[in-house]
């Protein structure tokens, strides 16, 4: 076995043969209305996974994933219901919120100089109770907006999108972002800094204002996930995406990421966020009950982990 | 680049002075006036005992720490580095040890890491290959490759890595710490005509090293440091290595250890052809009751591979280990039960835990015989520890204190507690002095010499870079050079001057 293929198609790989067993055992999943499903299934976990990708990339973690996406969809739902702004302003506000937990974050990691882990466990706690008082701890219905469209089925007459407009925003996003890391200054210099940060102050490369960004990118990405929730539920959700950060930390990690640093790809991380929704809804579609999904999900994030150190230790 | 310019001045104006330079950290004085230079074009060893100073002198070199006193000039020029990334922008490159790249990066991100050549923050790709091209390709390496990740390529060619990126910043000082310790004889040959080739472009280079065959080989002057002071520099070809040693080490030995009469018993410790991954090769010794056997040896010879070898902490590639009946490698649980325990040189790192208590690290390798029913009451834990504080005079509040609130030579004290606390047969300590104060030093050369010498009588290994401490305190001796283990020899027939020679390769 050639590790150098395996490297780079590896997520790949085990994607399709995820895919591959499932439709073995039930074909309903390779129909059109299935695929669709599961694309619009991943598009939540998958934006958040990008900025999530960054932050493991720089070697930190966000926990506070989840309830920023929480956050993002109660302020899009609020701003739109209590203030009757346009969509396109309550979106950009949902966004805005997630950034802003993220300069929080970014700011008591960089400033106070606290581990990563601490602080957003901080924070994952800090926001959702924001979120919770900002909705008087009850979701907010919007009803059908403009925004709603973002993650419906596409009608008859629209086909020729072939996907959703928020499926396609998850598919530009991560081109954007990937090609940021690959062909700037920013992007090679998150990768220093997770690979040895003290070799990268030595080089010279600002190290704090790197992991403010990739922090706030974090919460911006996760304030887009959460619009994305709001738009698929059609209300904002204060007790919404709980333990959600843990499906995105999954994914990164499936797609090749690093918990050290250093490691970790764009591609890679919405293949994984794709790899756990074939498995949900293969379960689903078999009849399985939810704990075997779970036990299933699980076993794939250990393998993956697994494999991963196999990898390395060829490599080495 | 100006090089022909400086080239012309070479002979006139050093390229760096570093005037009368002073450092203390607390009571200890680590540099008292010291004075150096480096010429254009001219490799400069520094060469001295560990703990001589040269690595201090080298970090206020590179901003790493500020002096107390004296002055330096670059060029020339008033140079005040505040931290490692200023002496690196103004032309002072450090090559450590440790190498320190970041692994996850290809060999050209890392070599113009911090300066991409970019403009609205997307990298010009072709103009980073071409200056890492040009950067690398003086060296010549076929492993270098610029697209190649950094962590497939060996020591040595990463260390290529590592110069080619302080000349791509354009540094005109190279500070090569050490830089063979980890390289084959092949990779040597090959660091040397490079130094010599970046020497004839007009380069300055400061050469630290212990093997003073290389310090004949590639530099051009050497400078010797000793207790924090210059003792002399001149030029290499008008000195021999047995001047150089003896300005190394000419000192006057304090009457500090005592020696009461040992008695030697049956060998408690057999070490047979043991060979690790790398170091050592092929060691064998005995190690009888009622002795201490040390072993000498520079940073990197892998005395301290010896010794984790033997305890089972690092790998074992081949050969035996035999402790009374015990045979065979082990993991070093097997080895605490079997009666021997080992000192680690790394306090903070490994040989305490430093959040904890006195009381838990003293007891920490037997916690069994604290209570009834494997229980462990921490009233017996203090009443055990309370009596080596006692005796080892540990300065502390109570047993209960955190150990990271004592000072480096209580701390030690402490760590060795465990070892007695424990009451092994077989003690290996790994430079079991290292950083402490002298009376702390003395009173560990009484506790090795009692349990050499009281009945029961122990058996010690000791590992240490401190020559008079070794001579003052050990039965035997050997040296160990380049993973190489020597034969063990009593004292008497060993001298300073003999076991530096020997440790240098002479």
């Amino acid at each position: 076995m050639n590790w150098k293929i395996l490297n780079k198609f590896g997520p790949f790989l085990a994607l399709l043969f995820v895919y591959v067993f499932f439709a073995l055992l039930d074909a309903k999943i390779t129909t059109f209305t299935a695929l669709e499903t599961m694309l619009l299934q991943t598009v939540i976990v998958g934006i958040s996974a990008i900025g999530m990708t960054l932050v493991i990339i720089a070697g930190g973690i966000d926990l506070a994933a989840g309830s920023i996406i929480a956050l993002g969809s109660v302020v899009v739902a609020l701003l739109l219901e209590s203030f009757q702004f346009s969509p396109l302003v309550a979106a950009l506000g949902g966004i805005g919120a997630g950034a802003l937990c993220g300069i929080f974050n970014g700011l008591l990691i960089t400033r106070l100089r606290l581990v990563p882990f601490i602080v957003t466990l901080g924070s994952l706690l800090i926001v959702r109770g924001v979120a919770k008082g900002l909705s008087g701890s009850i979701p907010i219905n919007v009803g059908h907006t403009p925004l709603s469209n973002l993650l419906a089925a596409l009608p008859a007459d629209q086909k020729w999108q072939l996907l959703p407009s928020g499926a396609w925003l998850m598919i530009i996003l991560a081109a954007l972002i990937a090609g940021m890391l690959r062909y700037t200054k920013l992007g090679r210099h998150i990768f220093a800094v997770g690979s040895n940060e003290q070799t990268a102050r030595l080089c010279g490369v600002a190290v704090e204002r790197v992991k403010l960004f990739v922090y706030t990118a974090a919460g911006a990405f996760s304030g887009i996930s959460g619009l994305m929730l709001m738009s698929y539920q059609e209300q904002g959700d204060p007790t919404g995406a709980i333990g959600l950060e843990l499906d995105v930390i999954a994914a990164v990690v499936i797609g090749g990421g690093s918990l050290n640093g250093g490691e970790g790809s764009i591609l890679g991380s919405i293949i994984g966020a794709v790899i756990m929704t074939v498995i949900r809804t293969g379960c689903q579609l078999n009849g399985w009950p939810p704990w075997v999904t779970q036990i299933v999900t699980g076993l794939v994030i250990v393998l993956a982990v697994l494999v991963d150190q196999l990898r390395h230790r060829q490599t080495a | 680049m100006a090089e022909r310019e400086l080239n012309q001045s070479a002979e006139t104006t050093p390229r760096l002075e570093m005037h009368n330079i002073s450092k203390r950290f607390g009571a200890t004085i680590a540099l008292d006036g010291v004075t150096f230079s480096v010429l254009p074009g001219e490799v400069h060893a520094l060469v001295g005992e560990n703990g001589a100073g040269k690595s201090t002198l080298m970090k206020i070199l590179s901003g790493a720490h500020q002096p107390d006193e004296g002055s330096m000039r670059l060029e020339g020029e008033a140079y005040h580095p505040r931290h490692p990334l200023d002496a690196r922008l103004t032309g002072v490159g450090m090559i450590y040890q440790e190498l320190s790249l970041a692994l996850h990066l290809t060999v050209e991100e890392n070599i113009l890491l911090g300066m991409e050549p970019a403009k609205w923050g997307w990298v010009n790709r072709q103009e980073v290959r071409q200056r890492a091209s040009d950067a690398i390709q003086r060296f010549n390496h076929p492993e270098i490759q610029p697209q190649t990740p950094v962590r497939e390529l060996s020591v040595s060619a990463r260390q290529l890595v590592e110069i080619g990126r302080s000349l791509a910043v354009g540094c005109q000082v190279l500070v090569l710490d050490e830089p063979t310790s980890s390289l084959s004889r092949e990779d040597i040959r090959r660091l040397f005509e490079i130094v010599r080739d970046l020497k004839a472009q007009g380069l300055s280079i400061i050469y630290i090293s212990h093997f003073l065959e290389e310090v004949q080989e590639i530099a051009d002057r050497v400078t010797v440091l000793r207790d924090g002071k210059t003792i002399d520099t001149r030029n290499v070809s008008d000195v021999s290595p047995d001047e150089i040693v003896r300005m190394m080490v000419g000192r006057e030995m304090k009457d500090l250890y005592p020696r009461s009469p040992r008695q030697q018993g049956d060998v408690l410790l057999t070490v047979n052809q043991l060979s690790g991954p790398e170091k050592p090769e092929s060691a064998s010794f005995d190690l009888h009751r009622g002795e201490v056997l040390g072993i000498f040896g520079l940073v990197g010879a892998g005395r301290t591979e010896l010794l984790r070898t033997i305890f089972g902490l690092d790998e074992l590639k081949s050969g035996e280990i035999k402790i009374g009946a015990f045979v065979g490698p082990g993991v070093p649980v097997e080895h605490w039960q079997a009666g021997m325990g080992m000192l680690s040189e790394d306090r903070k790192e490994e040989g305490l835990a430093l959040n904890l208590s006195i009381a838990d690290n003293v007891t920490l390798s037997r916690l069994r015989d604290f209570g009834p029913a494997r229980l462990v009451m921490p009233q017996q834990q203090n009443n055990a520890t309370n009596q080596w504080i006692e005796r080892l005079n540990i300065r502390c509040r109570e047993p209960q204190q955190l150990i990271n609130e004592l000072s480096g030579g209580n701390q030690q004290k402490a760590a060795l507690a465990r070892l007695l606390q424990h009451d092994v047969d077989i003690l290996l300590l790994d430079e079991p002095t290292r950083g402490i104060d002298v009376a702390a030093k003395a009173l560990i050369y009484q506790v090795i010499d009692d349990i050499a010498s009281k009945q029961p009588a122990k058996a010690v290994l000791m590992i240490s870079s401190y020559l008079p401490e070794l001579l003052g305190v050990c039965d035997r001796i050997a040296v160990m050079h380049r993973g190489q283990l020597g034969e063990a020899l009593p004292t008497a027939s060993w001298d300073e001057h003999k076991l530096m020679l020997e440790a240098t390769g002479q």
